[in-house]
């Protein structure tokens, strides 16, 4: 070092311009450091909306070719295979044309081997996956079809290869008797292939089923062929389901007859029923996949959804579930392979796709200027393919990913397939291809802020109330060991205190169900006698535990409670509830009861929100200014008073933050309610019963989540839901506490 | 009477008592769950006696007396009402409640259950023979019985009390052979596997690059087919180690006189519990605690020890620990000294001091997404494309745990560091700026060596989270069984990639999801036990921490 000279320019020396310069660069670096962690911290809530943000997008349409038809044929049906590269157009003179889809250039075109002198008069199509059609023929034949796509990949590019081939052999099936035409046709394949026709009343069915056959050559089919009248007038249309147990028929004046047609020889007319207004008249009907709701569409500008349901007497009847409105002038309404949703092709040119689930209009698009007169779906329903008036083919990419989300689907009571009544159900995912996700959050928050709720009503009595003691009435000495104690359970692992909920105190609490409510009524009337009883000791004895040290004596009091109700326990249940009380409850009030209930969900829960609240409320209590305490003593308040009209007035906001950190955290716990609850989705407000909360929910389905899936992203919205309720409720709490924290220092 | 109740009332005692019972009721919850998780989880190590029980069942008097060996594991009452719901019978003239006894039976290859009750009524006479032993066996639980004879090559060699020693001596044989296939199939096959696996990778990388020259592929060929040699030559010294292990067996008399006969190779350890001294019983104590903490978990995790759950939770907190100190630290540091103070930094603030508020599983969420799928997805696409379409880094792993939980505990250390921050006296900052101290070294000479114990507090509370969070890791990374550590031998030795196993996560998952939840009970007691060890430990650390710091300053301000 050397000394310091007048005059000379420190400024410029190299060291000092060094330390400078790094000065400078910590600057940067911290002020770098710093704000990149608070962005990765903010970042958490941008992914999760960016992840959520897609389940609102409007779904869209756009064009993506459109050439002419090239043929002069009527159309019977349009088709298109997996990838939406190749589309089929079946014509009513027997030829099935294969086109790209993308410029309309013809690939193959095959001739459907007809019987002489025929015509096509009728066509049905069964279930997408499986390809097959039937053409109902003039002299009471079917020819029962299948499109088939051989998918291979020479030199590493897919190549598809449309086929046709005849699942039943490439003769005609007998269909309609005596040569009557077949007006009407449905045919549904699963294992067996039924078909039904109709003909002026005459209704007839025939199934085939693969005879095993004891070489293991290849099966040959038996016939089995029933016939019966119906009085419905002119039938629109035949429809099947895919099990092949029923049969509806659907007349133009909208008459329904669901017939049973499990066994052929013993065809049943379930139901008869009027499906629409008078004078209005059916246009479409269809079944929606799974084939277990019928949409009707009429001319009235209305299509209704149908299913049976169970009444009363288990008896099971069609019913009107919901309706779709002002869906204006439409020619054909075509079901989507593998989701709730149908595609309506309007007389205008538009297609409107409905998702029934939701209850929504999901998209509206004018495809043409003119009517359109048929329409497909790719299986994928990422695309459309449609036949204008004009003969010109139209062919739409589509981008709707998440149309099963809508706020209604999301939170309120909605009528799934199956169930009797509208309801709120979460259940996402299902073994089965055409299951109809049930995503309602409703029942997820209800079980939240069930365990939140009694976790609270156990916890909030005792953390607000041994905060008061502990910061107002006990001996500093002890309140050194007893804060630092109780804050350590905020550490336990609640991975632990689930485990010990689950596994202890389940079966403790089962085994002494009396013995639990006992503690809470008798602890407090023995601490009042106790009390009553000490004030009237006499005062030697009572000066031998100083003041503020009540709270060590009441130790030995709260376990000898707690072992007497436990012991007193089988006693009691022995008396009043027959030895038994959860088998009593089920018996005597109806109420079922859980192991894993709700019961111990709250004590467990609350034991784990105590130390928070308790930890807040007792700051808040503690740093109330002494002075205002002094001066209400000084005037000759009792200090019960004291505590009453001056500290916990002054503490009250900073006790209320503290509740608000606790209900924060009771409702995003996880592993405690993961473990002591059955984790059954049911809406249910009994103590005896369990709950899933939206934590729970999340951790047991992430994993098997399918990424980006509906599923994925609504998981994401639960766990947005939980992000934004805590944080709202924890700010609102640190508002609350830094306010308080002003009010004290100004005092 | 009524002035004194009047009194009573008015004076406020009563509610002054029911606060106290408040706190008495918190403390005695705490205490007790402690000590309940503190005798469940130390009892287990320690050897039970074996009892001979004669149990005369009571549905049926006609019936033989029964005779069990076996633990009790377990005394409760039940009343005979519940007893009579649940469909026993045979229990005319019995009232009120009657004492019942879990009884361990082991044997459940043999009888199909381990466990069975058994009502006091029941049981005639019990004795504890001296002779019995218990075999731990790597599978199929424990065996009681007598020890009958040794076999070596189905030949008998011991009998009678000559075989309790010869078994001794030969099971520390099978304890060498084992520990040696251990390390051959662990280690040095281990090694070879995963170089074989290297080498493919390597090989698809040349390909995908388009460098595959023969040359190239060659030297991979080469470097393949020597590893296969060595796989072969050390597959033989391991089949003739298996031929050696497999020698011996014994012959053991169980409960209902069958004689089992059970190789030595599946004896993990085998002892007379009822001819114990109490040192021996203490000695056993202490070998069944060091197995449990350094053992690998066998039968589904429900026996053995749980090392790879320590050595897993170890890992993942001291790689949280690196990332979450220098970052956390560095955004208080900018919080409180740099950047200016105002309403942005309060709002700031307040938004750090929530997210220790939000639920871990969001965490989990966002650990998910962002970084297993969107992070780790994009890694594998620009340096581990010769993976795919098998997921390097794409699927939960150690490092994405790791992330998550610095991420979640970061809010921890901020608030920390910056209380400690703002305690130190403003006197000494301009001290040494005005001694002509840059802020950058008054920072690092004097303010921050001072703020550092408040550090390590952050730090610690933030290990103590760590450790006991569950919920997010088990979207993260963690797994029920890892096939191998995520440390070993192998280049690069930290396999951040690997999915690891968890004290808490192991608790979770065996006690609620193993087949066998009555037999692995005392063993998640134990996990429980040394997890919250762990964590009470470090918090008591972190609060003694903070109260010497708080003594520290009030001198300097003083």
């Amino acid at each position: 070092m050397s000394e310091y000279t007048p005059g000379q320019d420190y400024g410029s020396s190299p060291h000092f311009r060094l330390r400078l310069l790094k000065n400078r660069v910590a600057r940067v670096a911290v002020a770098a450091g710093g704000i990149g962690v608070i962005i990765a911290i903010l970042l958490i809530l941008f992914y999760l909306l960016y992840v959520v943000v897609p389940l609102g997008e409007t779904p869209e349409m756009h064009e993506a070719a459109s050439y002419p038809l090239q043929s002069e044929a009527p159309v019977v049906y349009l088709s298109m295979e997996e990838q939406a590269e190749i589309g089929a157009v079946f014509q009513r003179d027997g030829l099935v044309r294969f086109l790209s889809t993308a410029d309309g250039s013809l690939l193959d075109q095959i001739r459907l081997k007809l019987p002489d002198n025929t015509e096509i008069v009728s066509f049905s199509a069964a279930h997408a996956v499986s390809g097959t059609l039937a053409f109902g023929l003039s002299n009471g034949q079917a020819l029962v079809v299948r499109q088939r796509y051989q998918v291979s990949f020479p030199d590493d590019r897919r190549v598809i290869t449309p086929s046709i081939e005849y699942p039943l052999g490439e003769a005609p099936i007998d269909v309609m008797p005596d040569g009557l035409p077949v007006q009407r046709l449905a045919i549904q394949e699963d294992d067996s292939f039924t078909l039904a026709g109709w003909s002026d009343n005459l209704l007839s069915l025939v199934r085939a089923e693969v005879q095993e056959s004891m070489l293991g050559e290849e099966g040959t089919f038996e016939f089995r062929r029933t016939l019966g009248y119906t009085n419905l007038g002119n039938v629109k249309t035949l429809l099947l389901d895919p099990a092949q147990h029923n049969l509806y028929v659907v007349s133009e004046s909208g008459d329904l007859a669901w017939y049973e047609i499990a066994d052929l020889s013993d065809v049943q007319l379930k139901e008869q029923l009027h499906l629409v207004a008078p004078g209005v008249k059916v246009i479409d009907a269809r079944l929606l996949t799974g084939g277990n709701s019928i949409m009707v569409a009429s001319d009235d500008g209305v299509v209704d959804q149908w299913f049976s349901v169970r009444d009363d007497k288990d008896a099971r009847h069609m019913a009107k579930i919901r309706s779709f409105e002002n869906v204006g002038d439409l020619r054909e309404l075509v079901p989507e392979v593998s989701r709730k949703e149908f595609m309506l092709a309007g007389a205008d040119g538009t297609v409107s796709v409905f998702h029934t689930t939701a209850d929504k209009l999901v998209i509206r698009q004018a495809i043409t200027d003119t009517g359109l007169q048929r329409l497909a779906v790719a299986p994928r329903s990422n695309a459309l393919w449609a036949l204008d008036d004009r003969d010109r083919l139209h062919f739409w990419r589509i981008k709707n990913d998440y149309p099963e989300v809508s706020w209604s689907a999301l939170w309120s009571k909605v009528w799934y397939e199956g169930y009797d009544r509208p309801e709120y159900i979460w259940q996402s995912s299902s073994a089965s291809n055409d299951f109809e996700p049930k995503l309602s959050l409703t029942p997820l928050t209800f079980g939240t802020l069930k365990a939140a709720f009694y976790a609270m009503l156990f916890a909030i009595p005792l953390a607000i109330l041994g905060a008061i003691f502990t910061a107002y009435f006990m001996a500093p000495k002890m309140r050194q060991v007893v804060k630092p104690s109780i804050e350590i359970m905020e550490a336990l692992p609640t991975v632990i205190l689930g485990f010990l909920a689950g596994l202890w105190l389940a079966p403790l609490v089962e085994s002494h169900l009396p013995g639990i409510f006992t503690i809470f009524l008798l602890l407090p009337v023995v601490v009042l006698l106790l009390s009553y009883i000490w004030m009237h000791l006499p005062g030697g004895l009572r000066r031998r535990v100083p003041e503020g040290w009540e709270a060590l004596l009441l130790i030995p009091v709260v376990i000898g409670t707690v072992f007497l109700s436990l012991w007193l326990s089988p006693l009691l249940e022995l008396w009043w509830f027959d030895g038994d009380m959860p088998h009593w409850l089920k018996a005597e009030l109806g109420i079922g009861y859980d192991q894993r209930n709700s019961l111990v969900v709250g004590l467990a829960m609350g034991f784990a929100v105590i130390p928070t609240i308790f930890s807040i409320a007792e700051d808040a209590i503690f740093s109330v200014p002494r002075h205002l305490t002094n001066g209400s003593l000084a005037l000759g308040a009792t200090s019960w008073q004291t505590l009453v009209r001056v500290v916990l007035l002054t503490a009250s906001p900073g006790i209320f933050s503290g509740i608000m950190m606790g209900v924060g955290r009771a409702v995003g716990e996880t592993m405690i309610v993961l473990m002591a609850t059955g984790n059954t989705p049911v809406m249910d407000m009994s103590v005896f019963q369990g709950m899933r909360t939206l934590s729970a929910n999340i951790a047991v389905e992430m994993p098997e989540a399918e990424v980006a899936s509906t599923h994925y992203r609504v998981l994401f919205l639960a766990a947005l839901v939980l992000f934004i309720f805590t944080f709202v409720f924890n700010t609102g709490a640190e508002l609350v506490r830094q306010h308080l924290r002003r009010k004290y220092s100004s005092l | 009477m009524a002035t004194g109740i009047k009194n009573w009332l008015d004076s406020g005692t009563p509610w002054i008592w029911l606060n106290a019972a408040a706190v008495s009721s918190s403390l005695v919850m705490v205490l007790g769950l402690l000590l309940l998780i503190a005798v469940k989880g130390m009892g287990h190590f320690w050897p039970a006696t074996i009892w001979d029980m004669q149990v005369q069942p009571l549905s049926d008097a006609a019936e033989p007396v029964q005779h069990l060996i076996g633990e009790i594991q377990d005394t409760e009452s039940v009343s005979v009402a519940s007893l009579r719901d649940a469909g026993a019978t045979g229990l005319d003239g019995l009232e009120g409640q009657v004492e019942r006894y879990l009884v361990k039976t082991g044997n459940r290859d043999v009888s199909g259950l381990d466990f069975r009750w058994v009502l006091a009524p029941a049981l005639q006479a019990r004795t504890r023979p001296e002779a019995v032993v218990v075999f731990e066996r790597m599978e199929w639980g424990n065996l009681y019985g007598f020890v009958e004879q040794i076999l070596n090559d189905g030949q008998p060699v011991a009998e009678g009390d000559a075989a309790w020693l010869e078994l001794q001596a030969r099971l520390e044989r099978v304890e060498r052979l084992r520990s040696e296939i251990r390390h051959l199939e662990k280690t040095e096959i281990g090694s070879i596997n995963y170089r074989i696996e290297r080498l493919r990778l390597d090989r698809r990388r040349l390909e995908l690059d388009g460098e595959d020259t023969p040359q190239a592929l060659a030297a991979i060929e080469q470097e393949r087919s020597e590893l296969q040699d060595r796989f072969a030559g050390l597959r033989q010294t391991l089949d003739a180690r298996y031929r050696e292990i497999g020698r011996d067996s014994v012959q053991v008399a169980v409960m209902g006189g069958t004689q089992v006969s059970v190789p030595l190779q599946n004896v993990v350890r085998a002892y007379r519990p009822n001819a114990m001294s109490l040192l021996d019983r203490v000695g056993f104590y202490f070998s069944k605690l060091w197995e449990f903490v350094s053992a690998e978990p066998r039968e589904a995790n429900t026996e053995g020890g749980i090392f790879p759950a320590i050595f897993g939770t170890v890992m993942m907190v001291i790689l949280m620990s690196v990332l979450v100190t220098p970052f956390g630290v560095v955004a208080a540091i900018y919080l409180r000294e740099y950047a200016r103070q105002g309403p942005m930094t309060r709002l700031i603030r307040i938004a750090v001091n929530n997210l220790a508020g939000v639920p871990s599983i969001v965490y989990g969420v966002f650990g998910l997404g962002f970084f297993v799928y969107f992070l780790g997805g994009n890694i594998d696409q620009l340096f581990f494309p010769e993976a795919l379409p098998a997921p390097t880094f794409g699927t939960p792993g150690l490092m994405w745990a790791s992330l998550t939980l610095a991420l979640l505990t970061v809010p921890v250390v901020i608030v920390a560091t910056e209380e400690g921050l703002a305690r130190v006296p403003s006197a000494i900052r301009e001290g040494s700026l005005a001694l002509g101290a840059t802020k950058a070294e008054t920072l690092w000479r004097t303010v921050l060596p001072m703020a550092s114990p408040a550090m390590m507090t952050g730090l610690i509370l933030a290990i103590a989270r760590a450790a006991g969070e569950v919920a997010p890791l088990m979207l993260v990374g963690v797994v029920k069984l890892a096939p191998a550590l995520p440390l070993d031998g192998n280049p690069p030795f930290i396999h951040l990639d690997r999915k690891f196993m968890h004290l808490g996560f192991h608790i979770y998952d065996v006690g609620f999801q193993s087949p066998n939840v009555e037999a692995s009970r005392p063993l998640v007691f134990a996990t429980a036990l040394l997890l919250v060890a762990v964590i009470v430990a470090l918090n008591l650390a972190a609060i003694s921490i903070r109260n010497r710091l708080r003594e520290r300053y009030r001198s300097l301000e003083q």
